[in-house]
């Protein structure tokens, strides 16, 4: 479906929010549970990912090789190997192929058929083409596009099914049950099988020395789909190469557990086609298996390139091609769970890493129509067995579909508000939203006045007309005092008398510097300094009771905005700046603490793409999130009881930690922190709050938002209806104050020594 | 073959809903007999001191009889100790339909064949693959779908599978 319109796209999104989500999301949080339980269990699944990841980089940068060397042991075994350019060239070929063997053809799953779109032109050439895997069955009946890489169909519930079934074979009994329904196609499609002149199926992985094919399935259909027919035709891309069996061992322990938290999958096929396996013809009544001879068999290997071998040779794309598509990116992604892959995919991939396989198979438009629906919050970084950077891929093609576009009439509306390093065109609210900070300084120099005006009623009309921004969103109320102004203000005739003592002027801390066991840079982002500066002065009461001698220097904003709006050039940049700006503070031996969870990401992870190395880990090494850094504090001795604690009739925490951090392994200090004071926590069960930085305010996208953002407020708003709710990211707390009565807070304003 | 690495396979067995019955070859013959549901099919063992010529197992069946039978009984080349899981050779004698067509699978696997885990199952492929490249199967538990709206077991491969373990030395 082409979504050309911002008005279409939400309406598409409530469309499947109305009729896909129950299943989607049933389906894949199922999958996600599982593949937590599943992983956790394995030891040694981190070190799994590790290998998996080098022996993926290695295949791919040994790519050409291995092809060679495929082609060589395929043909020695008695089979045909042919090199794809494209979707019409492999489409000819598997055509020819079936064209003397006949004119039907059974496949089991492969999405690198749907990609080349092999059934249409099987089918337009006179073939009957059935598909055996249960899901692809469904959707082949149904005339629609998978709607996840694992499960097809897992957008349909059983009763969907049934109707679908019921509708179109009419079978005497109507059918009910998932077992019925399973019954019924497994008979409909058995028949199908044994009567087939052709077999096609995909490949998970293909072993270059041996020529073997390597097949996941739970069905048992790609075991009969290969066997039967005399003739087997394998399509897959060339990215599925990998050099012999010793490099397939990490896989094998990785895929299902990753896919659907399965130990291991009921069928791995080893196929070294043609095989041995007798020829089955299901019409001889007399002749047993042992002489029914192989001699008949055929085996094609068709390697697609399509567009494989320009991801290889772009540094970014590049490492989609390690994906092996077991949808862990899609079940862990919290729109996805929402709206599935008919929102969230193009013409065949979906999920987080379809942008990049999008955009290299299909090209920049398929992928720029729902690119968007990545929010960059990181959840399926630690979810994909191959350490892909998926965040990263959805941002550069984001940046590349941003320089893409036009010109625009209203540029110039923007244009004050952008100092950025972007192309002029690219959509103006991710223009605006790109650069926050000049609305921010602007706002809080001139709240209140800002405040109201851009509330009131025609302004807000305009923002959502030619900004995209919701109305229906409260806008981030800009503070009059910045932190910085307050951390200034502070050091003045309260302080002198210990200031004194300094050797220069430099903020405002209480604890002198010669007093104090360390040093620490409370990181003044975007939103603490002009936003929500509550959390900044807290911080730092928080660190100079546990003797931490604090400072507040003028640092840049990190270029989190920018690069969630794919403005890759203008976050480069930032970097840079803010780099420059701590790094006398880090060579002084100083700690930086963020308390912005999303800006602690930037420092720790995608600053990794735009700083030397060097830079990089000395700034990354020595950032802490707020309460983390307290956590340290703690540990080495600091003294908890400065801290403030529970009241004596408190009503416990509800803590909702932020998704950037948990990728990060920085979520579980804070816990611990309340713990030690005393305090009764709870965990959100829910993993995202739906807001993730801007999506949320976006027209487009606010009914989703909310949408995901519903788990987190019955949770909240039910059980836990008393708590005093914290969450350390200012998007969450921006979305818990529009789901929730209570106003929400940062856990380090519990800990507020001046906390009343 | 140690009985630590059997009760581990005959737990996995059972994790992946697949029942079990261990014996010795005096005791083979009733102990197939019991895991058989009639009509039955089966291919050549091909190990010493046991056959399924003395069961009534319909031994190198036609495809239409394959197609007929409820129990398909194969051997299994290797057993993996941490999955419960079969490897059944894609051989001429027909072990790949036999153990995936029928609604029921008794594969037969001796204890010296059991591995520790699916790594060294696939060292030993990989060495017999160097010299000789061949198909076959890890087969774990029945076949399984979530694809009609809730899991069911028994898709196109078998719906049930039993495993007789045979003591030797």
């Amino acid at each position: 479906m082409s979504v050309d319109e911002p008005t279409d796209k939400a309406a598409h999104i409530r469309h499947l929010l109305a009729t896909e989500r129950e299943a989607v999301r049933e389906n894949t949080s199922h999958f996600n549970r599982e593949r937590y339980r599943a992983s956790t269990e394995y030891e040694g699944y981190e070190e799994l990912r590790g290998r998996a990841r080098e022996i993926k980089e290695d295949a791919i940068e040994r790519l050409p090789e291995l092809i060679e060397t495929v082609r060589e042991s395929v043909e020695a075994n008695g089979g045909t190997v042919y090199v794809a350019d494209d979707a019409a060239d492999a489409n000819r070929y598997v055509e020819e192929v079936v064209r003397d063997d006949g004119d039907t053809v059974v496949k089991s799953k492969s999405m690198t058929t749907e990609e080349i779109d092999l059934n249409e032109a099987l089918e337009a050439a006179g073939v009957d083409v059935y598909e055996t895997d249960l899901g692809e069955f469904v959707v082949q009946v149904a005339d629609e596009a998978p709607s996840h890489l694992v499960g097809p169909s897992l957008h349909r519930s059983s009763d969907d099914i049934a109707e679908l079934f019921n509708d179109r074979f009419d079978p005497e009994e109507p059918l009910e049950t998932a077992q019925e329904l399973t019954e019924f196609a497994r008979d409909y499609l058995g028949d199908r099988i044994v009567e087939a002149d052709v077999g096609v199926t995909g490949a998970n992985f293909v072993l270059a020395e041996s020529g073997t094919i390597t097949l996941v399935t739970n069905e048992g259909n790609g075991r009969k789909v290969a066997a039967t027919p005399d003739t087997h035709v394998a399509v897959a891309g060339i990215e599925k190469l990998l050099p012999s069996i010793e490099e397939l061992k990490p896989f094998t322990e990785l895929i299902a557990r990753a896919a659907t938290g399965q130990d291991v999958p009921q069928y791995l096929s080893m196929l070294t086609p043609p095989s041995d396996s007798p020829s089955l013809d299901f019409d001889d009544p007399t002749t047993p298996l042992s002489k029914q001879g192989s001699e008949d068999r055929e085996f094609h290997l068709v390697l697609l390139d399509n567009g494989r071998t320009e991801m290889r040779e772009d540094p970014q794309l590049r490492e989609t091609l390690y994906c092996i598509r077991c949808g862990a990116c899609a079940n862990s992604c919290a729109n996805f769970q929402q709206v599935g892959g008919h929102a969230f995919g193009g013409e065949t991939y979906t999920g987080g890493i379809a942008t990049g396989w999008e955009a290299g198979v299909e090209g920049l438009d398929t992928a720029a129509e729902f690119n968007d629906l990545c929010t960059g919050c990181s959840r399926c970084v630690n979810a994909c067995p191959v350490e892909i950077d998926i965040p990263w891929i959805n941002t550069v093609v984001r940046d590349r579909v941003n320089r893409g576009a036009d010109e625009g009439q209203f540029d110039h509306l923007v244009e004050g508000l952008t100092p950025d390093e972007e192309p002029g065109g690219m959509d103006l609210g991710k223009r605006f939203f790109g650069n926050f900070e000049t609305a921010a300084k602007l706002g809080s120099a001139t709240a209140p006045l800002s405040n109201w005006l851009a509330n009131a009623g025609p302004v807000r009309a305009g923002m959502e007309r030619v900004l995209g921004i919701d109305g229906r969103r409260d806008l981030p109320q800009f503070e009059r005092e910045t932190f910085r102004d307050w951390f200034e203000k502070r050091g003045g005739a309260a302080a002198s008398t210990k200031r004194a003592r300094e050797t220069r002027a430099a903020g405002g801390s209480l604890v002198p510097r010669d007093e104090a066991t360390r040093e620490a840079i409370v990181y003044p982002d975007l939103y603490t300094n002009y936003v929500r500066p509550g959390r900044g002065r807290a911080a730092v009461r928080v660190l100079e009771a546990l003797g931490v001698h604090v400072e507040v220097p003028d640092v840049p904003s990190s270029g989190r905005a920018p690069l969630s709006q794919g403005m890759v050039a203008t976050a480069d940049a930032k970097a840079s700046r803010v780099f420059g700006a701590l790094a006398e503070h880090l060579d002084a031996g100083r700690d930086v603490v963020v308390v912005e969870p999303s800006d602690l990401a930037m420092f720790r992870r995608e600053y990794e793409k735009f700083l030397p190395d060097a830079s990089h880990q000395r700034l990354s090494e020595n950032s802490y999130e707020a309460v983390e850094y307290v956590f340290g504090l703690l540990e080495n001795g600091g003294d908890a009881d400065v801290l403030t604690g529970p009241d004596a009739d408190d009503p416990g925490v509800a803590y909702h930690s932020h998704c950037q951090q948990r990728t990060l392994g920085a979520a579980a200090h804070t816990q611990a922190v309340l713990d030690r004071l005393g305090y009764d926590v709870v965990l959100s069960e829910a993993e995202c709050c739906g807001m993730a930085g801007s999506f949320g305010y976006k027209r487009d996208y606010y009914e989703l938002s909310m949408a995901v953002g519903e788990d987190l407020a019955t949770e909240f708003g039910g059980v836990h209806g008393n708590r005093r709710v914290v969450a350390s990211g200012t998007s969450c707390l921006d979305q818990l104050d529009d789901l929730l009565d209570r106003k929400p807070a940062h856990p380090v304003e519990l800990l507020d020594p001046a906390r009343t | 073959m140690s009985n630590v690495r059997i009760a581990g396979f005959g737990e996995a067995l059972e994790d992946h809903g697949v029942s079990w019955a261990r014996t010795d070859i005096e005791g083979f013959r009733s102990t197939l007999v019991d895991a058989l549901v009639n009509p039955a099919v089966g291919v050549p063992l091909g190990y010493e001191g046991v056959s399924l010529d003395d069961a009534p197992v319909t031994v190198d069946p036609t495809p239409a009889e394959l197609r007929a039978a409820t129990t398909g009984v194969t051997p299994a080349r290797l057993g993996v100790a941490t999955y419960g899981s079969f490897l059944i050779d894609s051989d001429a004698k027909g072990s790949e339909p036999v153990s995936l067509y029928p609604e029921r699978h008794v594969a037969v696997v001796r204890e010296s064949d059991l591995v520790a885990d699916l790594p060294a199952a696939l060292d030993e492929l990989g060495d017999a693959y160097a010299e000789n490249p061949a198909s076959a199967v890890f087969a774990t538990g029945p076949s399984a779908t979530g694809d009609m709206g809730a899991l069911v077991e028994g898709v196109h491969g078998p719906k049930h599978v039993h495993a007789v373990v045979l003591e030797n030395r």
